[in-house]
């Protein structure tokens, strides 16, 4: 097996009891591998199982039948407590309608997975800050939600999913609620930090959205109908001579740098 | 690190409350009226009973005492014979009987007690005139200020001698010492060898304001022998022509015992003994002790009352909390919902929300302490009551408004826990 596999899926079904007659099958045995580095995007239409495949790969699911192994864990039968776990630790969210935390500053809101690893406020704050600095929102660190832009809360948002350093991103919509100049902003965003190494899974039902990514996954009842291998963007080549680890990247164009988020401390 | 972030969760918590002022304001005003009425009404009620006990302890907890009683009046008696002279009360030979049987007796004090005018010159003062033993002072807990109390010559000779309380000697002599001038009780002088005071008994009923008061301690003590001698044993009262003839040998007997432990086993033991000599209830029996005993019961119970609806406010201020948090819960689903997908367990939900449950019962309670204490202290002054705020009070009502929080946010919070997180996620 490859190393550099990070998410591997077999015969993974999801089943909802409505009633006593009445089961739904959201997914009907997918099988998926994704390598690290790469960028994924899911599509569909509704009914497509597209948002359970998002759930599962989210961690915030188990599977009827299958498995899913994240990194090498298989998560398709943890525990809650453990699932959490993995959901802090692997995998950084990005939402259509972006999810910050209202009450919360904006350097607050990035520290919030930090928090829930057991790192405190203090610990995590001079990362947080240099991922603010990344989105370009250093001057707006103790800011609320509500007295930022749209734009502005997804690129929050983002810093946010960066945070745990995770082993994936997981965009459902991330544009959503956008209009179209800062959604290109906001993907313009993902690519570069696709480009900066990081895996990037996106769920849409946007063609243009989609364009960016380098494989898309066309679902139908509850299975991956087809999938389309796209031309990769400047640097898709070099991500393969990535050793896997996507913290260790090779950057050598200056956009990458700058989007290259700050390693955690050794030891975490 | 879980003690820094234990830290953080509450900052979250207090932050999550001042964000709503008016709404956690409200709920905690729930704990702040339980708790201080817990301790305000546990405070009132100490202070009443300890009056109560007060009193009753002057009697002496190791005293009996005896009192003539006048039977009811029967119809028949007095309407057919016109029987003018009625016996009844406690007689000489109760005292020495008494004196005689019951083990444990330090003393047993016979009184007689009249009314009557008492003159010097042209100044007089309605007295209480008590024919007692020269043992009286160790009895009834008297102070002398002048001269000397009655002795067993006295007694012996029937002298006509006598010892006067001060507020006796003040109405009768205002200008003199009255020490050895004779005063005149009925037709008779007797002269006078000491002022005394009883330390126990108020020398004014105490009414607010009226420094005109009745006077308690109007005493004149002569000896009981002199007193037998001088007044007989038939009283006469009333105005002619409706005189009453009451014949009563002692008005009064205290029974002083050696110890609490006497006073418990000869009380049913004189009853006994009593009751064979006297048919009818013409004496009543007043036990400190046990009314000490009644009283503490009383205040017991006070208290179990007090403290029942205090509690129950208590308890509706934890179901008000319970409510809000409830409402709280529902409002922030959505922030549960991503606080889940970003690495919260259930029990770090849970714990942030039993935390604000925690913080405003909490504070409540410490507000409601403050509280508690100034209430006693207002009543005590507006309204001349006696409180007395126990520590045991104040670490009751903090506890339970502590228990509260803690019971009170559990559902909410394990309610908060339980949500699907993708549910929650989607929840508008």
């Amino acid at each position: 097996m490859n190393h550099d596999v990070i998410i591997r899926i077999e015969g993974l079904k999801k089943e909802y009891v409505l009633g006593s007659e009445n089961i739904v099958r959201a997914l009907a045995g997918v099988d998926l591998t994704i390598t690290s580095g790469s960028y994924v995007a899911i599509m569909g239409p509704s009914g497509s199982g597209k948002s359970t495949m998002l759930n599962l790969l989210g961690c915030l699911d188990r599977p009827t039948a299958g498995r899913y192994f994240l990194g090498e864990e298989d998560v398709s039968t943890m525990s809650d407590d453990d699932l959490s776990r993995a959901r802090g630790k692997r995998i950084g969210f990005i939402f259509q309608s972006y999810n910050l935390i209202p009450q919360l500053t904006v350097i607050e809101n990035i520290q919030v997975p930090l928090f829930y690893q057991g790192e405190s406020l203090a610990e995590s704050y001079d990362r947080c800050v240099e991922l603010a600095k990344l989105v370009g929102l250093a001057d707006r660190l103790e800011h609320r939600p509500m007295q930022l832009s749209g734009g502005q809360q997804q690129r929050v948002a983002i810093a946010r999913s960066l945070a745990n350093n995770p082993l994936m991103i997981l965009a459902d919509e991330p544009t959503g609620n956008l209009d179209s100049k800062t959604g290109a902003e906001v993907l313009e965003m993902i690519d570069r930090l696709n480009e900066g190494g990081k895996t990037i899974v996106l769920v849409t039902h946007d063609e243009k959205v989609a364009k960016r990514a380098h494989r898309v996954l066309h679902m139908k009842d509850g299975l991956i109908d087809r999938e389309v291998l796209q031309r990769t963007v400047p640097g898709g080549a070099k991500r393969q001579s990535n050793s896997g680890h996507f913290d260790s990247t090779v950057a050598d164009s200056d956009t990458l740098q700058t989007l290259t988020p700050p390693t955690r401390a050794p030891g975490h | 690190m879980l003690t820094y972030n234990f830290i953080s969760t509450v900052q979250l918590g207090i932050k999550n409350l001042l964000l709503h002022k008016l709404r956690s304001g409200l709920t905690i005003l729930g704990i702040i009226f339980g708790v201080c009425s817990v301790i305000s009404m546990l405070a009132i009620g100490e202070g009443a009973s300890y009056e109560a006990q007060e009193a009753i302890k002057k009697l002496g907890s190791n005293n009996i005492i005896l009192r003539s009683l006048k039977p009811p009046a029967n119809q028949s008696d007095t309407g057919g014979s016109r029987s003018f002279e009625l016996e009844y009360g406690l007689t000489y030979e109760d005292g020495s009987r008494i004196q005689a049987t019951i083990p444990g007796i330090n003393f047993v004090l016979p009184m007689r007690m009249i009314r009557d005018k008492v003159r010097f010159g042209e100044n007089f003062a309605a007295c209480q005139i008590i024919g007692t033993k020269p043992f009286y002072p160790e009895i009834v807990a008297m102070e002398m200020l002048a001269g000397r109390f009655l002795t067993e010559t006295d007694e012996k000779n029937r002298n006509n001698i006598c010892v006067v309380t001060l507020s006796v000697a003040r109405k009768l002599f205002p200008y003199q010492n009255p020490l050895d001038h004779s005063i005149k009780i009925g037709s008779t002088y007797y002269r006078v060898v000491g002022i005394g005071r009883e330390t126990n008994t108020p020398e004014q009923r105490t009414q607010s304001g009226n420094s005109d008061g009745e006077t308690l301690d109007q005493f004149v003590y002569i000896p009981l022998a002199t007193a037998r001698a001088r007044f007989g044993e038939t009283i006469i009262r009333g105005q002619f022509p409706s005189l009453e003839f009451e014949k009563v040998q002692l008005h009064e007997i205290r029974v002083n015992m050696a110890d609490t432990a006497a006073v418990e086993a000869a009380d049913p033991q004189i009853k006994t003994l009593l009751e064979r000599f006297h048919k009818e209830a013409d004496f009543e029996m007043i036990v400190p002790l046990q009314l000490l005993r009644q009283a503490e019961e009383t205040k017991r119970i006070f208290n179990i009352v007090l403290g029942s609806i205090a509690a129950i406010s208590l308890l509706v201020g934890g179901i008000g909390i319970m409510n809000i948090m409830l409402a709280t819960v529902t409002e922030r689903t959505r922030e549960i919902g991503v606080r889940r997908a970003l690495g919260a367990k259930k029990r770090d939900i849970t714990l942030q929300f039993l935390v604000e449950t925690i913080v405003l019962s909490i504070g409540g309670g410490l507000i409601g302490v403050v509280v508690g204490i100034l209430v006693p202290v207002m009543v005590s002054l507006l309204a001349d009551m006696k409180t007395i705020v126990t520590l045991w009070s104040v670490l009751l009502a903090f506890g339970i408004s502590g228990a509260i929080g803690i019971l009170f946010g559990i559902y909410p919070a394990s309610t908060a826990a339980e949500l699907d997180p993708i549910e929650a996620l989607r929840h508008e």
